[in-house]
This record gives structure tokens, C-alpha cells and sequence, in this order.
């Protein structure tokens, strides 16, 4: 018996609900071997794991606010991606809108009502820009986009790092945090006596407005036909280097807005692990929902749940709190696998001894 | 400003010029070989945090250095020939698979590390490779304590670059391996297998970037940390973008990476620039990008980097 994949005319409705969830589950599948070599019981560590991350208002609260910045970051990739601009710089973009915020949300110079909005417009700028960087040296010199992205992320994570420990500094405690910013430019917090804070609101109403680009204006018909076929889009008329520039800028402000709601919601400053891997996180999570912007919010809950879940989990079973970024590898080559199936069918045929 | 060029340009600068160079080199001549056969693998910085973690344990049990050499070796043949997998014989994003292998691996290497280790109070070590001066040449002034007083496996970084340049430009092997990035229908006409060379230049980048992660854990540094790659990976993809796909000159490139981060380790340490260290550590990456900018108008990419080849299509 031999088996080969045939091309699909046209791909059901429900197998695009379908796949990321097998994704999903062949992901926890495979990493279940992982929980028992660590010498805990699968069930009883993903039960934990899920449990820890959905069983009380609080820990729900907790896991809407760690999903937060991931559905931003999961919708600048979605945008990038659909371009074919390959931002894996989401992290770095993430930081550039962080910084952005801090600095703003300390200045003393402005109305205490401005603020607010100032570090939500500032961060986001300040991520466009720095996507901006590798979107010019791509479509104005031809510089890979992958490796650029990639390589800005180290430059702003150190030129933060060198902030923190410089101008930065708190000059009392000598810590590498950044000052607070002033209780006026503090989230406000939509649950009382939980940290449920402007930023979640922040990020649903931006995946509605994305949904809106994509689907419903010409510029997001653009995006998508420049990723699909940048020649045809060429010959139909369209700037393919201004479309490309947009999308980044589009991605690049997205992103940051994730590291504007960590400030102003959660931390009120910058330290250095502002960010543990969201932007990358938000890789996974957009091809989890197969670059479509309402896909991103359950996936990146999903994600969400698997890494506040996984410290419960480590807690109680003493299985590697990495076993979540494990997870999120192994999603993504699942997913990847998954989506053959969108285009092909396998086909079993016997094979003939003649 | 004369004092301080002389107190940085020393024997002991050059010599740690060389050793910085020799992970990027083992990382980028073995990106070449898959990437001449029409694979981006992203997945080599993840694939050198996994080896560093599996080279250095494998020693740290067994004390000796040549298994953990082997060991990380041996994680980057199975890393690369799971991208085989996906990219090859699946025929799936050479992009999103290499970040996903590169996300995997380094999860795996936090995840065992810490199942190994637990977390101790003090950082587990290993007595690392020591340096083996070469008899005779060693002796020559100023080349020999540079060039011929390293470790053993700085000698087979520099070996490994004309030898490469060798089988890429003058063996039959090597010439099918370009025509397959090149051009694979032809090769595929004439008999060669797309599928056997693309998973063997892949099992090369993955031996070869296990390798460049066992140098950092066990000859540069006695340890596994999780900041041991830092992004030498993707310095190593840059590289064969401003190497134009040569192994010349992406090992030239190596070396030029290398001297700006020789050159910023110095002025760290030499403390006449007052500015936080990480201003220093930000520039290599700062003028890889800008080494970048400046060649890719004429890059040669091989013709068939980042496109799957089904035989039945036409």
C-alpha cells in the first residue's frame, strides 16, 4: 500500500475549523510523551494545566490578560504574513512600543487625560517605524526581510537593555527598570480587584478593525493579493513596494500596541523581561489562525492558557515550565503538516506487484 | 587615541578574533550546503541552542568531549532531517517551518536542561576543550600564537572552509548539489536526485551548526546557558547573504563579524567609551545589517532557494 497527495478542487467549510484543532490536539498528543519522561502522569498534568488557567474568575481574568498581548503581536504577524512580508520582528516591535509608552507615560508636561491616548499613538508608531526599517531595506535594497526582522529584534532589545542600565536607571535602587510612568497614564481596570485592564479592550477592538483591512477594504485586498502573487498584483496597478510598507507599518504598530498595554495595564515600566518570546508566541498563534484575524483571539487564549497553565503545572508535578515553549514549537509544525490537508487529500492506493 | 588602538590591536585580540569566528563558520559554510541545494533553514539557531545543551551534558556525564562533540552532532543530523521532512518531502514553507524547528529545538533545550539539572545553586560545568598549540608553527612570532595556539576545533573551522569551496566547486557532488538549487527539474532529468541532496545538505547545516553550538558550550565557555546562541544562527543566515552564497566570502564575512565583536569585547573592557556595555553588543548585529544593505543588490541567490519541487508538476 503506497499513499500520495492529491491536489483538492476546493476545501470544505468545516475543515477549516477542523485543522487547527487537530493541530491542537496533535500537538498535546505528541508532547504528553514529554510529561511522562519527566516522570508525571499526562493526564493529571494537563488536566492541572487547563484547570489552573480557567477554574476561577481570577485565574480567567489573569489568562485574558496574558492574551492580550498575544492576540496583538498574533495579528502583526497575520498582517505581515499575508504580504509575505516574513516580520519575525514582532518582539522587537513589541519593545520599541513598550519604550515608546514609558517614555510617554512620564511626561509631566501634559494634561493627565492626554496620556492615555498619547502612549496608545506613540507605541503604535514607534512599532510602524521600526518595522519600517527592514520594510525599506527590503523593497528599496532587496534585504532579506527574515533576517533583517530577526536581527533588529537584538539591536532594540540591547539598546533597551543600554537605557535601563543608563539614563533609565533608577538612581536609588540602582535597578534596570524604567521610572514609573504617573498613576494618570496608569490602563484603567474594567474589573474591580483584578488586573483586567484597557489593553484587553485595546486588542478586541483592534482584531475587529483587522478583520475590517482584510476583508472589507481595498487595502486589504491588496495585502493579500501582493503576498499571493506580487506579479499579477504589479501588472493589475498596484504599488507593490508601497502595499508591502504598509502591511509592515500596519504589523509593525500592531506589535506595538502589545508592549503600550504591558506598560500602561500591567508593569507601569520596562524592565528586561518585558517580553518573554511574545512576538515570536504570535508567529504561532497567526498561522494557528490560518492568517485570519477573527482566528487570532481563540488561538492566542489558547496560548494564553498553555503558559500561565504550564507554571501550575510545574509547580504541582515538577515537569519543566518549558514544556509550554515546547508546545508552541511543536503547534506550529503540526499546523503546518495540518494545512496540507487544505490543499491535497491523501489518497491510498495499492500497489500493483506485476 | 594611539595608546588605546595599541592596547586593543594585540596578539590576544587577534587570536580571540579567530575563536569568535569559528562557531559563525561551522554555522555558516554548513547553512551553504543546504542552501545551495535550495533550502533556507531557519531552524539552525534553534538547532545550535539544542546541540549546545545535548553536547554539553552528553560530556558533563561521560567526561568525555569528543562524545558531547558527537551528541550535538548528532541532534543537528535529526533536527535538520525533520526540516527534510517538512520541507522536502512535505513541501511546506521553508520560512515558517525553520522558525518552527527553531522554536521546537530551543524548547527542547530548556525543557531537558532543566529535567537534567533541576535548578542547582551553582552552574554546572564542564572542564571545556583546552587549547592545543600546533608543534613548530606555533612557534612562528605573531601568526603562531594567533593562528596555530587554539582549540582543535578551530583548526577544523579553518580547514572546513577551503574544503567546502573544494567539494562545492570542483566535485561531481558538489555540482549537483548546486544544479539541484539551481536548477532541480534539470537535475531531475538527468537522473540526480532532488530529494537525496536537499536532505544531505541538510544533514550537513545540521551536523555542522550542532558543531558551531558544542564550540560555545565547551571550548568557548565550561557551560550551558540559555543566552549561549544569542543569535549566532541568524547572524550565520546573514552571512550568506553578504557572502553571496560563497564560502569565501561568507567565511570572510565571519571573520568581519567577528572583528567588530572582538573590537566591541575590547572597548567594554578597555572602559574609555562611557556607555552602557550593551551599546557595545548591539553594534555586530548593527553592521551585519548594514553589511547587508550594501551587497544584496547584486546577490546571487541560488534559483531555487525557497521552492519545493514535486516531481509530477511541470
Amino acid at each position: 500500500m503506497t499513499f500520495r497527495l492529491e491536489p483538492r478542487e476546493h476545501t470544505p467549510v468545516w475543515l477549516n475549523a477542523l485543522l487547527p484543532l487537530l493541530a491542537v490536539f496533535a500537538t498535546l498528543v505528541i508532547c504528553s510523551g514529554l510529561i511522562k519522561l519527566a516522570g508525571a502522569s499526562v493526564f493529571s498534568a494537563y488536566a492541572i494545566l487547563f484547570k489552573s488557567a480557567l477554574n476561577s474568575r481570577f485565574n480567567l481574568v489573569e489568562t485574558a490578560v496574558k492574551a492580550t498581548p498575544l492576540i496583538l503581536t498574533g495579528l502583526a504577524v497575520v498582517v505581515a504574513f499575508r504580504a509575505k512580508f516574513w516580520n519575525i520582528g514582532a518582539e522587537g516591535q513589541l519593545l520599541a512600543g513598550a519604550m515608546a509608552a514609558a517614555y510617554l507615560g512620564a511626561l509631566k508636561s501634559f494634561p493627565g487625560w492626554s496620556l492615555i491616548p498619547l502612549m496608545i499613538v506613540g507605541g503604535a508608531l514607534a512599532g510602524a517605524i521600526w518595522a519600517a526599517i527592514p520594510a525599506i531595506l527590503k523593497t528599496r535594497y532587496k534585504v532579506d526581510d527574515v533576517v533583517t526582522t530577526l536581527l533588529l529584534n537584538f539591536v532594540i532589545y540591547y539598546g533597551m537593555m543600554a537605557l535601563l542600565n543608563g539614563p533609565w536607571k533608577d538612581p536609588l535602587s540602582g535597578y534596570p527598570d524604567s521610572p514609573d510612568i504617573l498613576p494618570a497614564a496608569e490602563f484603567p481596570i474594567l474589573l474591580k480587584a483584578t488586573r483586567l485592564h484597557l489593553g484587553v479592550v485595546v486588542a478586541v477592538v483592534a482584531t475587529l478593525l483587522i478583520w475590517f483591512l482584510v476583508r472589507r477594504t481595498t487595502l486589504g485586498f491588496s495585502i493579500t493579493a501582493v503576498g499571493e502573487n506580487p506579479k499579477a498584483s504589479s501588472y493589475a496597478g498596484m504599488s507593490v513596494s508601497k502595499v508591502i510598507f504598509l502591511a509592515a507599518a500596519i504589523s509593525g504598530g500592531l506589535a506595538g500596541l502589545a508592549g503600550v498595554g504591558e506598560v500602561g495595564g500591567l508593569h507601569f515600566q520596562v524592565m528586561a523581561g518585558i517580553s518573554p518570546g511574545y512576538g515570536y508566541t504570535g508567529i504561532v498563534i497567526a498561522m494557528l489562525a490560518r492568517l485570519n484575524p477573527l482566528g487570532v483571539i481563540p488561538s492566542a487564549v489558547f496560548f494564553a492558557i498553555i503558559i500561565t497553565g504550564a507554571e501550575a503545572m510545574s509547580r504541582a508535578t515538577g515537569v519543566p515550565v518549558f514544556l509550554a515553549d515546547v508546545i508552541q514549537g511543536t503547534a506550529l509544525v503540526t499546523m503546518l503538516i495540518a494545512l496540507l490537508f487544505n490543499q491535497y487529500r491523501l489518497r491510498f492506493k495499492r500497489v500493483s506487484h506485476e | 587615541m594611539n595608546e588605546i588602538l595599541s592596547q586593543i590591536f594585540q596578539i590576544g585580540f587577534f587570536a580571540a578574533l579567530i575563536r569568535i569566528a569559528t562557531p559563525l563558520i561551522f554555522g555558516t559554510i554548513g547553512e551553504l550546503f543546504t542552501e545551495r541545494a535550495g533550502v533556507l533553514n531557519l531552524g539552525i539557531e534553534g538547532i545550535m541552542m539544542l546541540a549546545a545543551m545535548t553536547g554539553f551534558s552528553t560530556t558533563y556525564f561521560t567526561h568525555s568531549l569528543w562524545l558531547g562533540i558527537l551528541a550535538a552532532m548528532v541532534t543537528g543530523v535529526l533536527a535538520g532531517l525533520l526540516m527534510g521532512l517538512l520541507t522536502v518531502s512535505l513541501g511546506l514553507s521553508q520560512h515558517v517551518s525553520g522558525i518552527g524547528i527553531t522554536l521546537l529545538c530551543s524548547g527542547l533545550s530548556f525543557f531537558f536542561y532543566r529535567l537534567i539539572f533541576g535548578q542547582p545553586s551553582s552552574l554546572p560545568k564542564i572542564k571545556p576543550f583546552e587549547v592545543v598549540p600546533v608543534p613548530l608553527l606555533s612557534k612562528i612570532p605573531i601568526i603562531g600564537p594567533i593562528v596555530f595556539d587554539q582549540f582543535a576545533l578551530v583548526y577544523i573551522a579553518l580547514i572546513i572552509v577551503p574544503v567546502s569551496a573544494w567539494i562545492l566547486y570542483s566535485t561531481p557532488w558538489g555540482l549537483n548539489l548546486r544544479t539541484v538549487g539551481e536548477n532541480p527539474r534539470a537535475a531531475f532529468s538527468a537522473g540526480v536526485s532532488v530529494t537525496a541532496y536537499r536532505y544531505q545538505g541538510l544533514a550537513i547545516a545540521g551536523a555542522l551548526a550542532g558543531l558551531a553550538g558544542a564550540f560555545l558550550s565547551m571550548a568557548q565557555y565550561d557551560a550551558y546557558t540559555f543566552g549561549v546562541i544569542s543569535g549566532r544562527g541568524w547572524v550565520c543566515i546573514a552571512l550568506i547573504v553578504f557572502g553571496q552564497w560563497d564560502p569565501w566570502k561568507s567565511a570572510a564575512g565571519a571573520f568581519l563579524f567577528a572583528f567588530i565583536d572582538a573590537l566591541q569585547l575590547r572597548l567594554q573592557a578597555s572602559g574609555v567609551i562611557h556607555v552602557p556595555y550593551q551599546v557595545f553588543l548591539m553594534m555586530p548585529f548593527v553592521f551585519t545589517i548594514i553589511g547587508m544593505a550594501l551587497v544584496s543588490r547584486n546577490a546571487r541567490v541560488p534559483a531555487a532557494l525557497l521552492k519545493p519541487f514535486r516531481k509530477e508538476e511541470r
